[in-house]
């Protein structure tokens, strides 16, 4: 595969696209045959299906470059795993099917997250070479440190108004247009930034947020409101502790459109006799939406709670494009970034535990209600 | 998953006027007529406004001639006035020594589409091996891949990167070599591919699992293998949330900076690595920055406006769940 990929790389970039797909293409469609082959009765189809459980893992180690007795130790696995299909009261080809459907995806996650999680993990308490544990050093220095301190408040900061402010927003927005003429032209305008990249958007603030000397003309709309107020102009970006929440607008014009969107469609899911029945008993409409709208949104309201949580925690190119961390706006993932640029990997790794260290209480209670909803099922 | 969209009939207008007429003492009505004040459609209409001003700002910008956009605000547009595309022309051939914008927007599309197709095939895969097929601790495991998607990228990037440039060895045993491939698209192809696979499985294991299971059974009692339930019934069935989720996937990557940082060294850099640069490094050229900025957001805003109603369905899909 090494060599497939060096290879391609040779050529101009949109015929590798074809390329790239086709191969991947071909794999799969191997893949699919030996799931359908797999159930199949008779001595045939039984070498075919034997031979396969020692050609795929071989197949996989030599794609990695492996050495030859890997595919070796491959092939016993593989026969184990033949051993205990055969024995299998699902019937054959069971355990063989369920690997071919699995495989390619626990595999990637293998690889490219739980052995990099724990990996991270174990750099977090390692010297900055990785040679010499250091136990909790790392992290003494974070909390030890101003700019350290300074950047996990600021990460608070973004998790706690996010997720709250464009929450508001966005319920208001969609209980405002909600049956109103034109909701549909309103809804795009609003979900519009969510196509943005977080680069073009923070381009887009920057612009707002341009500041010109005083007397002289200004071209960001923001001081030149000021100015028609009668104030100065204001470094907006600049100034701390100020520039964070001018950050955190950026943010919010984005996550706005996802709320909005959701609790849009939630609205529209409670149902019309509750509130005609509210109204039969004499309450006005704020305590119609406070009694009955809310609580019949509630998982939405949730889900859009939790989804902007994360996406605020992991912030990372807004901060990196408009102050790349200076005067005092940086966050845990910009930090985590830049430390890894100056060769600190154990401090970076050490902000990254810290990061899913605060991602943590949002897995576990995402997951257990998942765990509620398929025991229902 | 709930079907929270209303169905939106085509009507005409004499249509419309009779359904109105025949709703006029109806629930619909009097609903319509106490949601829809006054103060609420110009509280509407102010976000509205506030939510679009800013790109709207910027768009103007990027058509005006340089001087004129560092001399005065782009609301003074008719005052001053003045069209000119040269931002655009200059902008793409603006970038560092290896790379120019024309030749990132190019890596974007060479980096986003293969990162869109591999996980939703791998995925679309192992959600239909945990909807469909019965084993030991199933539903653990789900969870488990649920739990994966919220490990901050983060903490994966630095050892994924070490992985694909030195492999990993234990003791003497070698088991991957390097990949070899630095300065190509290979190494941010697996990455994006990797990191959506998380939020993928779980999305259209919402979708899969929603087949009538008659039809499921049906099939494998005619004496369909899995194989083929999986290309006959449920691809076609799940392709409304393989859409969504492919248009999601794209925004992401296209959009993505972070990824682009770590895995996407020198000429292979996609736009935004580009355009993070070029506000770097000429931060106060804003006839360069708005029209960069304009360039990459617009097949973002083509694919959105396109395809915003597959958009829109593949949001509610996994999350107005339960």
């Amino acid at each position: 595969m090494s060599a497939f990929l060096s290879w391609i790389a040779t050529l101009p970039s949109l015929a590798q696209i074809p390329l790239v797909l086709l191969a991947f293409f071909a794999v799969i469609a191997l893949l699919i045959f030996f799931i359908e082959i797999a159930p199949r009765s008779g001595r045939k189809y039984t070498i075919i299906r034997a031979a396969a459980c020692v050609l795929f893992p071989a197949l996989i180690f030599l794609a990695l470059g492996s050495v030859l007795w890997a595919a070796a130790a491959a092939a016993v696995f593989g026969g184990l795993f033949f051993l205990l299909d055969y024995r299998s009261k699902q019937g054959a080809g069971y355990l063989f099917q369920l690997v071919g459907f699995m495989s390619p995806a626990v595999f990637l996650l293998a690889i490219g997250l739980i052995y990099p999680t724990i990996q991270t993990t174990i750099q977090a308490f390692m010297n900055s070479r990785g040679t010499r544990f250091v136990g909790l050093e790392n992290f003494i220095w974070i909390f030890t440190q101003d700019t350290g301190i300074r950047t996990v408040l600021n990460t608070v900061v973004w998790v706690l108004i996010v997720p709250t402010v464009s929450t508001i927003f966005g319920l208001a927005y969609a209980v405002f247009i909600d049956k109103s003429r034109g909701e549909k032209i309103f809804k795009i305008l609003v979900f519009m930034p969510m196509a943005i990249s977080f680069v073009g958007a923070s381009i887009i603030w920057r612009f707002v947020y341009a500041v010109r000397p005083e007397g002289q003309e200004q071209i960001g709309l923001l001081n030149q409101i000021v100015v028609w107020m009668g104030g100065q102009p204001v470094d907006w970006i600049s100034n701390s502790p100020w520039n964070t929440f001018f950050l955190i607008v950026v943010l919010i014009w984005i996550q706005t459109g996802f709320a909005m969107v959701i609790l849009s469609a939630a609205i529209k899911g409670v149902p019309a006799e509750q509130l005609e029945a509210a109204e039969l008993d004499g309450t006005n409409a704020w305590q119609r939406f406070i009694n009955v709208t809310v609580p019949g949104i509630r998982s939405s309201l949730v889900v859009v709670l939790t989804t902007i949580s994360i996406a605020s925690l992991k912030v990372f190119d807004i901060v990196r494009t408009m102050t790349a961390g200076a005067n005092e706006t940086s966050v845990i993932a910009n930090e985590m970034y830049s430390q890894w640029q100056g060769f600190e990997v154990g401090r970076s790794a050490a902000f990254a535990v810290v990061l899913f260290v605060m991602v943590l209480p949002i897995v576990v209670y995402n997951a257990r209600q998942i765990a509620k909803q398929r025991e229902i099922r | 998953m709930t079907a929270t969209v209303p169905a939106k009939l085509p009507l005409d207008k004499n249509a419309k006027k009779q359904l109105a007429r025949g709703e006029k003492n109806g629930a619909a009505k009097r609903t319509k007529k106490r949601l829809t004040s006054r103060g609420a459609t110009i509280a509407a209409l102010v976000i509205a406004v506030l939510w679009t001003t800013p790109t709207f700002g910027l768009f103007v910008s990027s058509l005006r001639p340089p001087e004129e956009i560092l001399r005065n605000g782009w609301w003074t547009i008719f005052q001053n006035p003045g069209f000119t595309l040269n931002n655009y022309t200059e902008v793409l051939a603006a970038g560092n020594s290896t790379l120019n914008l024309a030749g990132a927007f190019i890596n974007s599309i060479a980096i986003t589409l293969p990162a869109t197709i591999f996980p939703l095939v791998i995925a679309s895969l192992a959600a239909y091996a945990f909807a469909w097929i019965k084993f030991p601790g199933r539903n653990w495991i789900f969870i488990g891949v649920f739990a994966l998607q919220i490990v901050p990228l983060q903490m994966a990037l630095v050892p994924l990167l070490s992985l694909f440039s030195r492999g990993l060895s234990i003791g003497d045993i070698e088991l991957f070599s390097s990949l070899n491939a630095s300065n190509s698209y290979s190494q941010v192809w697996i990455a994006h591919t990797i990191f959506a696979l998380p939020l993928a499985i779980f999305l259209l294991h919402n979708f899969v699992s929603e087949i009538p299971s008659e039809l499921i059974e049906a099939a494998r009692v005619d004496g369909a293998g899995h194989g083929q339930v999986f290309f006959r019934i449920v691809l076609p069935l799940t392709m409304p949330a393989i859409a969504s989720f492919a248009i999601f996937q794209f925004l992401w990557v296209w959009n993505d900076l972070l990824v682009a940082l770590v895995f996407a060294d020198g000429r292979v850099a996609p736009m935004t690595k580009l355009l993070a640069e070029i506000t770097g490094s000429r931060g106060q050229d804003w006839n360069l920055l708005t029209a960069g900025a304009f360039i990459s957001i617009l097949v973002p805003l083509l694919v959105f406006f396109a395809l915003q109603r597959y958009f829109v369905r593949g949001l509610l899909a996994g999350s107005t769940k339960g």
